[in-house]
């Protein structure tokens, strides 16, 4: 007999309520906490600034070939990653700066990876499209719409025989949703129950087309999720928390047994899809209105509301200013990268050699 | 020696490597509990249970995508493919992620994983279940591709494959699968990248892989009985690496070059050889590269029309003693 699918809104805010001050302490240290909160706020301010400083390079000639920024949509990256075990997997796409960052990558080798540098996590041979940090468990950024689920499922698979606890979260957009890969990728994990949480950043367009158009379905993610047995999420994603939340149910029920999830967070991004896309499609006023909903906007009142000093939250702010200043400055100054690297890490033994 | 046919030195040597390495696993459509369409892996199932072998969906990227991320975070898999033209849906993963990623990392992750596949013509299946795709996998960067012809090297390649720490392309021809061969008893392993001489000569080298290599022989036996000429024949078992150093031996010998191919004409490995041969042994050669090849159709079903296509010992024989002559 078919799984009954349940469905979840989760768009309510956490505001807290009309009470004294002295109440509001009680209300930071809830089931989230002041710690991860001002851990979210961070990662998130550390997204933003980034990419905008990334945006200013560009413009600067200082980053070639093309770059997608996830300035809008900070909160689902920061908030999963808040979820995350150090040694959880993270898969993410070309738009995956944001994802790789907030496992703990170094600002200079993402700043140094985009500007070809000889300090870039990559060597220069990966790109802004590329970005990965096995260390931090950041297991690749894909460039192929859907490459990555099945791999995500795979690295739940690992975890799984080797019963090592790990999970994977898999980052896509709402456009991958109209993919094979995607629909091969849950039907895979729900009927080998693997511990892989998949995030669908539906951010209302597929490059340059609205989402709307070119799905059968309201919701992209959510409405597919009951043809795969799984439970229709669909959460706020411009509010950390609410994504927390969400995100910490199905990291959860994955780490217990009791296979994948698939969360459809809403959000906005605030640039085009890539540095060539000015965005002219959109109709006037969204962004506006979106804009009113920024994550950090938003998280910076929640921080406040609920009684963190706002000197607190500006130092935050400031510190991460300074690293990210402190590491532009350091990939500027890195050399490019050596040519001998170029023929080098096709094979496992270092090289790239094809015959004797 | 034991005797196995082709197809039962596939599960012989999957068992081997599953045997001495437990973050060996094998996926796949149909490869568990009904042990393969080709009944290749008949046996593993019982022997090893369903966490290490496990069947799929008809999901191909799944399949392959799988395989890569249990590859890059501490698995050796072994992923089938059912035929080599399905590789056709799930090319992304392979061409894409799994040869590349490697490299766009700058070596951050490895990829110890094998795709084996049944490849090639003979069984009369029609042009969507026939084809030899191993010149597909030749051309991509970071993809090592082997190609066995008897049942000994199907255990010892297939073992070196899975243990090797980048990804093999392993094309299993399918016409072979019923064929018979002497495997050595015991653990066996052998070397990727190493063409070896099954058939020493004087007069002209034919360079031959997979179903191609028997058919050279056999043309090769009767080039001496028939014609008084001395071929010889190297078996190239892997495309990548690519042993260019047995090829230019035996060029050096007999001063003529004849290549065998399944692939249709254009872009067959056998178009690679020749330019590296005329490139590099030209002032060896006393006679033109001959490239016989299936011709630049899809492959038809019916058995006329099939043995017409592919390169047959009467073509080989025809076609080497013209050249010689």
């Amino acid at each position: 007999m078919a799984k009954r699918t349940t469905k979840r809104r989760i768009s309510k805010s956490t505001k807290p309520k009309k009470q004294a001050a002295n109440k509001s302490k009680i209300q930071l240290n809830d089931d989230i906490g002041e710690k991860t909160r001002l851990r979210m706020w961070q990662l998130q301010l550390e997204v933003r600034h980034v990419e905008q400083r990334a945006h200013d390079l560009f413009f600067q000639n200082l980053i070639k070939g093309t770059s997608h920024l996830a300035i809008g949509q900070e909160a689902i990256a920061s908030a999963c990653a808040a979820v995350m075990r150090p040694d959880d997997y993270t898969f993410c796409t070309y738009r995956g700066h944001a994802h790789t960052l907030v496992r703990g990558a170094s600002m200079e080798g993402v700043l140094g990876e985009l500007m070809g540098r000889e300090c870039g996590m990559l060597g220069g041979k990966g790109g802004s499209m590329h970005l990965t940090d096995v260390e931090k468990g950041a297991m690749g950024s894909y460039a192929i719409i859907g490459a990555h689920l099945p791999i995500a499922a795979g690295a739940a698979w690992k975890a799984q025989y080797l019963k090592t606890g790990q999970i994977s979260f898999c980052f896509f957009g709402d456009g991958t949703t109209n993919i094979g890969a995607f629909h091969e990728a849950l039907n895979f994990s729900v009927i080998w129950k693997l511990p892989v949480v998949f995030v669908c950043e539906n951010n209302l367009y597929m490059e340059y087309t609205p989402i709307a158009d070119v799905t059968a379905v309201e919701h992209p993610a959510a409405d597919r999720a009951g043809a795969y047995g799984l439970e229709s999420i669909i959460v706020d994603g411009n509010d950390a928390d609410l994504v927390y939340r969400v995100a910490r149910d199905a990291a959860d029920k994955a780490r217990a047994g009791d296979g994948p999830s698939l969360i459809e967070a809403k959000t906005y991004r605030h640039s085009g899809h890539s540095r060539a896309d000015p965005a002219t499609y959109r109709p006037e006023g969204e962004l506006e209105k979106w804009l009113e909903r920024d994550p950090l906007k938003i998280y910076r009142k929640r921080l406040i509301d609920f009684g963190v000093k706002e000197g607190k939250v500006v130092a935050i702010e400031n510190a991460v200013l300074k690293a990210v200043d402190d590491a532009t400055e350091f990939a500027k100054n890195s050399s490019t990268p050596s040519k001998d690297v170029l023929m080098t890490e096709v094979w496992a033994d270092g090289g790239s050699s094809w015959r004797n | 020696m034991a005797e196995l046919t082709y197809r039962e030195a596939v599960a012989d040597g999957i068992a081997q490597e599953m045997e001495r390495d437990e973050t060996v696993v094998f996926l796949g459509e149909d490869i568990a509990k009904a042990g393969g369409v080709f009944k290749a892996t008949v046996g593993l199932y019982d022997k090893f249970g369903p966490d290490r072998v496990r069947d799929t969906p008809i999901s191909e990227q799944a399949i392959l995508g799988a395989a890569m991320g249990a590859a890059m975070t501490g698995l050796r898999p072994v992923a089938e493919i059912m035929f080599s033209d399905f590789l056709a849906v799930c090319w992304d993963i392979v061409a894409n992620q799994i040869a590349k990623s490697r490299y766009m990392t700058d070596g951050q992750v490895s990829m110890p994983l094998v795709i084996r596949t049944a490849n090639g013509g003979g069984a009369r299946f029609g042009a969507q279940h026939s084809q030899s795709v191993e010149n597909w996998s030749m051309m991509i960067p970071g993809l090592k591709v082997v190609a066995p012809s008897t049942p000994a090297d199907v255990k010892g390649l297939l073992a070196a494959a899975i243990r090797d720490p980048d990804p093999v392309m392993f094309f299993e021809q399918k016409s072979l699968y019923p064929s018979k061969g002497d495997v050595p008893e015991g653990e066996h392993i052998e070397e990727i990248g190493v063409a070896k001489v099954v058939r020493e000569g004087s007069d002209v080298t034919i360079v031959a892989l997979a179903a191609m290599v028997p058919r050279a022989l056999e043309a090769a036996d009767r080039l001496y009985s028939e014609a008084g000429i001395s071929a010889g024949v190297v078996d190239l078992r892997s495309l990548v690496p690519l042993d260019t150093k047995t090829i230019f031996e035996q060029v050096e010998k007999t001063s003529r070059l004849v290549t065998v191919e399944e692939n249709p004409r254009l872009c067959g490995w056998g178009a690679e050889i020749s330019s590296i041969v005329a490139e590099e042994r030209f002032w060896d050669l006393d006679m033109p590269i001959i490239r016989i090849t299936t011709p630049h159709i899809p492959l038809p079903s019916a058995d006329e029309l099939e043995d017409l296509a592919l390169p047959s010992v009467e073509r080989i024989f025809k076609t080497v003693r013209q050249g010689v002559d």
